[in-house]
């Protein structure tokens, strides 16, 4: 299993990083954040990033993308997170364009997906109901009648679910599994709600009121997108750990800069050795979560790996991610003492986008719990 | 074909020819052949690949022939050392004079020391052992006070060194110690080698919380030692310690690549010892082994991660600085966690009444303590990580 970026990786990590840090620096997202806009992110950033070809990274060249692979979101999301960057990337592209391209029919793929890779619509996936994530408990139903379906119930932490264009819903009801249906933001008994969360970003509250969809709103067969959300999901599990990843090593960098200059009884603090183990421990810990994410990556694109194998990689690549990030923002507040719990530090808005990116699709207990049950039961 | 090639194919073909067919399996512990004045071969399989290999002179194959090497290019070694990997076969002796002095000597020692000493380590007549921690210098190793006093054509030497491996069963000992006693520390140090069976050095093994040991501590009573055996320049001792200390990772590597791992899975045996968890304890038991086990594969991914990108050239040693501590904290934290998981059956101590499993994860709980203290503490470890990795400053 390739560990490493290539050198394709490394110069796409190096535009990333360079046209982040010119247009999407960490003060650009306080301002957003200050300026309360309903998107969360700036759309002109998100036209010029997919200019640069980001949104067709993971799809093949036949659907209008770049056949790049998913090992090379890495580098973005990497980048996305050190810069504290909002941009629909992970859902409109990630989640829903792998919905669209593993689920989709080719007119569905046609009508949106092509939509989603040239920025012109952004889509949002409509998972989670309860107050954490799990697939497994879904309930809205979907109600099958002669023009189609009609769908009732509440989805919640919809991902940049404010002013997208269409919703990708997860249902049960159509069949004996979990089925998909595309539904366009103005059909009538649908209403989006804005959930402001800590991270100043886009996430929603969707109400279903007996929305009536045609046949051709529905992804496959009914009941049968169970294996193809695993999938999407796992992508953007993976690329939540890579963002995760990107943020850690930018607020780790930062609290070592204080221990260097921050001078208390009038030596640096970062002489005291309480810190310096502490700080000793988190660059461990930064480390193992670095290859696990890296190995979560190159799973997502490895063929040979079963199902299960994979999944498990991308729950690893989850956990670690998760449960190192918030350790490193936890400690980060606190070295930084009393300035690190004021606004006006961006250490504060570290936490907050790392508290929410640990919670989407999956928190470290929901990983650890799933990595467990896909052991191979003897093995 | 060029030489390089023809030498592979020589080689693999040797070594078809000459390695018993026993002798490509992974080594039980107890199997280890030690170089020695008398060395105890498990079976005959073992002796004969044993002197055929010294007869090739491949014990230290890149060794300059002069002293018993085979005289080998570092590119034909690589050969070699890629065909023995090849065909599994098993290191024909463990020496540690090779590994770790054997080097030092190549690059410091005199001509007559050259050939008095690695002449014997490349037939493999001498066991050698390290000694260099005290009972008063363990982590601060510089403290040691063992001294070798000047009496003209020789040194006296007297006090004690400990945890010295294999101390009652070794031959000689590259030993440092202190020839001035006024200069600071790190610079009133030497190194030399000395008979174990020289009058007034006497071996004590050690017992460990888990049981019998190879740790002995050796006592120095005004011990002769001629000052034809000072490796070096006088009070240059901690250079050459220094240098002596990469080679051991080097050889802690090669021991570990042929050895059978004593690791144990830990989430079969979650099933086997709690196949059903219930209640909120179990549960969260459960829960803290499954993260045991994602922390030890993140281990094992960095561990590829590393060799990956070294491959490629890339900085690696700030990874390489993490992998002792890792490891060692994760093996302990691994058996905390069997132990809750196996309750009572991880506590036998007398043998019969528990599987040799079980007995086996109970020493190997005792013994996870020793692996996090020696070979550089975890907390060195955080203070190598903190100021070379980090650049975090000094104290004042």
């Amino acid at each position: 299993m390739n560990l490493v970026y290539s050198e394709d990786h490394r110069l796409l990590a190096d535009s990333a990083r360079e046209f982040l840090a010119a247009r999407s620096p960490v003060s650009r997202q306080r301002a957003l954040r200050d300026e309360g806009g309903v998107n969360g992110f700036d759309p002109q950033l998100w036209q010029d990033a997919v200019a640069l070809g980001w949104s067709a990274i993971p799809f093949p060249e036949n659907l209008g993308g770049l056949d790049f692979g998913c090992m090379g979101l890495g580098p973005i999301f990497e980048s996305i997170g050190s810069n504290l960057s909002a941009s629909p990337l992970l859902s409109s592209v990630v989640l829903s364009g792998s919905l669209l391209h593993l689920q989709g029919n080719a007119g569905q793929q046609d009508r949106w997906l092509s939509a989603s890779i040239s920025g012109e619509r952004r889509l949002a996936l409509a998972l989670d109901e309860g107050s954490r994530h799990n697939p497994a408990n879904v309930a809205l139903q979907a109600v099958p009648n002669a023009n189609g379906y009609s769908l009732s119930g509440n989805k919640y932490f919809v991902i940049d679910g404010v002013g997208a264009d269409a919703y990708l819903v997860v249902a049960k009801g159509a069949g004996a599994g979990l089925s998909l249906f595309l539904v366009a933001a103005d059909a009538p008994g649908l209403s989006v709600q804005a959930l402001p969360l800590i991270d100043s970003r886009n996430h929603a509250r969707l109400q279903l009121d007996q929305v009536q969809v045609g046949h051709d709103a529905l992804l496959g067969e009914p009941g049968s997108a169970g294996p193809a959300l695993e999938i999407a999901l796992d992508r953007g599990r993976v690329c939540l750990a890579g963002e995760m990843l990107g943020m850690a090593e930018k607020l780790f960098a930062m609290t070592l800069d204080y221990l260097k200059t921050r001078v208390q009884f009038d030596v640096k603090i970062g002489s005291f050795q309480s810190l310096q183990h502490r700080s000793a421990e988190l660059y461990v810990q930064i480390q193992l979560a670095r290859s696990a994410v890296m190995a979560g990556l190159a799973a997502l694109d490895d063929s040979r790996l079963s199902a299960a194998e994979r999944q498990r990689f991308a729950s690893l690549a989850k956990w670690k991610a998760g449960q190192m990030a918030l350790n490193v923002a936890n400690e980060a507040v606190q070295m930084h003492g009393g300035i690190g719990v004021t606004d006006e530090l961006d250490v504060g808005l570290f936490l907050k986008r790392i508290r929410v990116a640990q919670a989407s699709l999956g928190d470290a207990d929901y990983h650890c719990e799933r990595y467990a049950d896909l052991m191979p039961a003897h093995a | 074909m060029n030489a390089i090639d023809q030498f592979r194919e020589q080689t693999r073909s040797w070594l078809e020819a000459n390695c018993p067919p026993s002798q490509r399996k992974a080594i039980p512990e107890g199997e280890l052949v030690w170089g020695a004045n008398e060395v105890e071969f498990p079976d005959a399989d073992a002796r004969l690949w044993f002197e055929r290999m010294r007869d090739k002179g491949w014990f230290c194959p890149d060794w300059p022939q002069a002293y018993g090497g085979a005289g080998l290019s570092e590119e034909y070694n690589a050969v070699l050392e890629s065909e023995l990997r090849r065909l599994k076969c098993r290191p024909p002796q463990i020496n540690l004079g090779i590994w770790m002095l054997g080097p030092v000597l190549l690059e410091f020692g005199t001509e007559e020391q050259k050939k008095n000493l690695l002449t014997p380590m490349t037939r493999g007549e001498v066991r050698w052992c390290q000694g260099f921690s005290e009972p008063n210098a363990g982590s601060d190793l510089a403290s040691l006070k063992t001294s070798a006093r000047d009496a003209g054509d020789h040194f006296v030497v007297d006090g004690s060194k400990i945890w010295t491996s294999y101390g009652d069963k070794s031959d000689w000992m590259y030993a440092l110690v202190r020839t001035d006693p006024a200069a600071s520390k790190h610079t009133g140090i030497s190194l030399i080698v000395l008979d174990m069976k020289s009058p007034g050095v006497s071996v004590a093994p050690i017992d460990l919380i888990s049981g019998k040991s190879a740790f002995c501590q050796v006592f120095f009573d005004s011990v002769k030692v001629p000052k034809s055996q000072l490796i070096g320049p006088l009070h240059g001792g901690w250079n050459l310690a220094k240098r002596l200390l990469q080679h051991e990772r080097k050889a802690m590597s090669k021991f570990g690549e042929f050895s059978l791992p004593t690791h144990f899975h830990l989430l079969p045996l979650v099933n086997e010892y709690l196949p059903e968890p219930s209640g909120q304890g179990e549960l969260a038991l459960a829960a803290r082994a499954v993260a045991c086990a994602m922390n030890e594969q993140s281990y094992n991914l960095t561990v590829q991660r590393m060799g990956q990108e070294a491959r490629a050239g890339q900085d690696v040693s700030g990874l390489m600085s993490i992998m002792k501590l890792v490891h060692t904290e994760q093996e302990r934290d691994k058996f905390e966690v069997l132990l809750d998981v196996m309750g009572y059956h991880a506590l036998g101590w007398d043998k019969g009444a528990f599987s040799p499993q079980e007995q086996a994860i109970t020493r190997g709980w005792l013994n996870s303590f020793a692996l996090t203290i020696s070979g550089g503490a975890s907390e060195i470890q955080l203070n190598v990580i903190a100021k070379r990795v980090l650049g975090l400053p000094d104290v004042k």
